[in-house]
């Protein structure tokens, strides 16, 4: 055990082994570090930006760090947890998030991390885009408003369920997500209820159909317990799917 | 490849479209010099005889009109891409004259050879661009040296990334070296994408012999057999004369297989074109963008001298690097480092462009001041200067003591000189914009960060905003600096930033003199609801307080 490695977080000692990033390290000890874009089943990506820490005194994405053993991480500064919270209201104005009609709010990431940064407004001008729905699938319903482009659903039909159903494209504030399907639409992009990347979107932008506000306020995930406590909303995921197969084994 | 990549890819680049944008595609330079020149008057003239509105391809599919970010050529603006070719000092006569061309339907091959003259414009050599090396000199100075020893040369010679950064050139070539991989790979980053900068341009145009050379010896060094020109899409008129360069050079044995007759010494070098995307400068971005992607910055570590192109060890170097690099090769490391400062040996190229009588290419040793370089292009008005593009410094009169050089001012080689009579917040806008359409969007604060800012400043602009408008701004800002995943995202709120701390006045002139104001115009959001009515009557207005 004298050869464990280790690096401080806000002064803790976190072990760490070859090849871990900063997150991999802290998760694994406890230590909740927000953020949204990384799923810890999958490689990591680095662009949501809300899983910064200030390390030796530069600020680096914990979800693409490899962890180092001379470094001293703060998690948890006033300073830091302010760019987070502007981070998620830079979110939250981007798109429509309206978490009251929100059928995700309770259960969602985006909503919980917000409140893990102490986030009580959107605090920005509204961008108020148009952005379409997509109901065009028969099982899944795409409301795009609610999208922050993690790149989430992306990554995981390529990766893990080999179907290249989604794209991100445009560039800059005109980034969207498009459907690998002639007419552009889901129903035609070969996507199924089953495909793993269903199940990863962090916010309301990708819902089975059928099911609406099947989990009352009160019993949703995060209504009792942070994120920091629960975790991600990802991991929860299957209740919801045993739910919908009512095979309830999950 | 599925079909959603390929739409993806296209939508990235802003020269890619998926449907044709007529006979005649019209960008308009849109650099904040190209601005100074007048370029707007144009454009708007242009849009009036052809009956088009910028960006909307004209019904009968003849001509689109459009804007594009700066072109190169703000020495000699404005100016403007003709089905992606470059025209020069514009005027109402030339925009006369094209809007004919365009009526008539005449090929833009067979308009006028003077609309494409391109100048050179160097004002002042030393170093790198005083006298000519023979072709294949370098490369034989490699040949008799060793690897190892013109490594060493270059390393003591102190040269430094000639694009802004500044990173060791040998430090990099070893690391490289030393990396394991299949194959090593030599890139030239030719996409000169930061407002007011062209020296590569010329460079391209009238140093390609010693361009290729300093690629040549760097594969020699670092043991790579395949090497890449990645040129920006608005060099495209410079690519033919590349290619003859190349195959010259292929003819003369001083490219292919077993160059200048030494057994296994194989490389090449192939041209690959951007299409209109500013982040493709930042090196991982390039080797995404040179694999066939959509140029997003890449994670860091690893970098590309161990993971770059197609995860192989790769060089990146910026064109004047390679070509100070086979000049050291050449002339020795002392003749180098004879010049410039001890931090920062050598020359350097600046691209001057602006309010000042003689724009153009200006060679100087580092350590050069401000003052001295305004002095010599005749700007004897200037209120400000700003160097190394829309990301860099905004220098202040008060400054102008100040030296170019790593260790003081650093620049990639944009230096635009803004007079008295100008307007600072018409600069900070078009940079601001320019950020904007140049964000590649992946990460969030650069994405909305910087759109949050450009509104943050159409609000001072129109003067609504207030005190604590800038203090958002300024907020904003910070976050952008510390967060965003590359060097385009922490540098996008500069503008702002730097002229914020250096010229308050810029600023302070036009607020509103309260401690809150709406973001938002409550009449002109009325506008939907008047449309849908039919009403424009006083009750359908709302009038706020001023």
């Amino acid at each position: 055990m004298s050869t464990q490695k280790t690096f401080r977080l806000d002064g803790k000692k976190i072990p760490f082994e070859p090849g871990d990033t900063v997150m991999d390290a802290a998760l694994r000890a406890g230590e909740y570090i927000p953020h949204l874009c990384h799923n810890p089943d999958f490689p990591p990506h680095g662009s949501c930006r809300v899983c910064v820490v200030d390390v030796n005194g530069r600020h680096q994405c914990s979800c693409t760090l490899p962890a180092n053993e001379d470094m001293d991480v703060d998690n948890s500064s006033d300073d830091l947890v302010a760019i987070r919270r502007t981070l998620l209201q830079m979110l939250f104005v981007e798109g429509n998030h309206t978490c009251p009609a929100c059928e995700k709010s309770g259960s969602c990431q985006l909503q919980a991390v917000a409140y893990n940064t102490g986030m009580l407004s959107p605090h920005f001008t509204h961008f108020f885009p148009k952005r379409l729905i997509d109901a065009s699938h028969p099982d899944i319903v795409f409301y795009f408003n609610r999208c922050i482009l993690c790149g989430l659903c992306v990554r995981v039909s390529r990766d893990v369920d080999g179907k290249s159903v989604f794209a991100l494209s445009g560039r800059g504030s005109r980034t969207r997500i498009i459907f690998n399907s002639p007419s552009g639409k889901a129903v035609d992009s070969g996507l199924a209820i089953t495909d793993k990347a269903v199940s990863v979107c962090p916010t309301g932008a990708i819902l089975p159909k059928h099911l609406g506000y099947e989990i009352p306020i009160g019993k949703r995930l995060y209504d009792h317990q942070p994120i920091s406590v629960i975790g991600d909303s990802a991991q929860h995921i299957q209740v919801k799917k045993s739910f919908i197969n009512g095979d309830g084994d999950a | 490849m599925p079909r959603v990549e390929i739409i993806s890819i296209i939508y990235f680049y802003a020269f890619l479209h998926t449907r044709a944008r007529g006979d005649f595609d019209i960008r308009f330079s849109d650099n904040i010099t190209d601005r100074m020149l007048g370029n707007e008057a144009l454009l708007e003239s242009m849009c009036r005889k052809l009956g088009v509105e910028p960006g909307t391809p004209r019904d009968d599919g003849r001509v689109c009109v459009d804007r594009t970010s700066c072109t190169g050529l703000c020495d000699q603006g404005p100016a403007l891409l003709a089905n992606g070719i470059a025209v020069s000092r514009l005027d109402k006569d030339r925009i006369h004259r094209i809007v004919g061309l365009i009526e008539a339907g005449i090929p833009v091959a067979r308009w006028p050879r003077k609309f494409f003259v391109i100048e050179d414009n160097i004002q002042r050599r030393d170093k790198l661009l005083d006298g000519v090396i023979s072709r294949g000199s370098a490369i034989e100075a490699f040949a008799v040296k060793g690897a190892d020893a013109l490594l060493g040369s270059i390393d003591k010679s102190g040269l430094r990334g000639r694009g802004g950064a500044g990173f060791k050139t040998a430090t990099k070539w070893r690391l490289c070296r030393d990396a394991p991989g299949e194959q090593h790979f030599v890139v030239c980053n030719a996409d000169e994408g930061e407002p007011g900068t062209f020296k590569d341009r010329v460079l391209l145009n009238s140093y390609a012999n010693v361009l290729f050379e300093g690629m040549t010896i760097c594969a020699g060094i670092v043991g790579a057999e395949t090497g890449f020109l990645y040129l920006r899409g608005e060099y495209l008129y410079l690519r033919p004369a590349l290619e003859s360069r190349l195959q010259e050079r292929r003819d003369a044995g001083l490219l292919g297989k077993n160059i200048l007759g030494r057994e296994g010494f194989n490389f090449d070098i192939e041209i690959h074109m951007g299409a209109g995307a500013y982040v493709c400068g930042e090196e991982s971005a390039l080797i995404e963008s040179l694999e066939g992607k959509r140029g997003i910055p890449r994670n860091r570590p690893p970098f590309p001298v161990t993971h770059g192109y197609k995860n192989q060890p790769t060089v990146v170097n910026n064109v004047e690097t390679f070509v100070a690099a086979a000049r050291i090769a050449v002339f020795g490391s002392d003749w180098f480092r004879a010049s410039g400062t001890e931090q920062s040996s050598g020359t350097k190229l600046l691209s001057i462009s602006g309010d000042c009588a003689r724009p153009g290419i200006y060679e100087y040793p580092y350590g050069i001041s401000i003052r001295e370089i305004l002095n010599e292009c005749g700007a004897d008005d200037a209120q400000a200067v700003q160097v190394s593009g829309a990301a860099g410094l905004t220098i202040p009169p008060q400054a102008f003591y100040r030296q170019i050089a790593f260790e003081d001012v650093p620049t990639g080689g944009s230096f635009m000189v803004f007079g008295q009579h100008r307007d600072l917040l018409e600069m900070v806008r078009n940079f601001t914009h320019f950020f904007c359409h140049e964000s590649c969007g992946f990460c969030t604060p650069c994405r909305v960060g910087g759109n949050l800012m450009r509104n943050l400043l159409e609000k001072v602009h129109v003067g609504h905003a207030t005190s604590y408008d800038l203090e958002e701004m300024k907020r904003i800002g910070k976050v952008m600096q510390k967060a965003a995943h590359c060097g385009l995202g922490a540098t996008a709120p500069n503008p702002v930033l730097e002229t914020l701390s250096k010229f308050p006045a810029v600023y302070a002139k036009r607020l509103v003199n309260r401690s809150y104001e709406p973001a938002f115009d409550l009449d002109a959001a009325l506008e939907v609801s008047r449309h849908i009515t039919g009403r424009d009557d006083e009750a359908a207005h709302i009038r706020q307080e001023k």
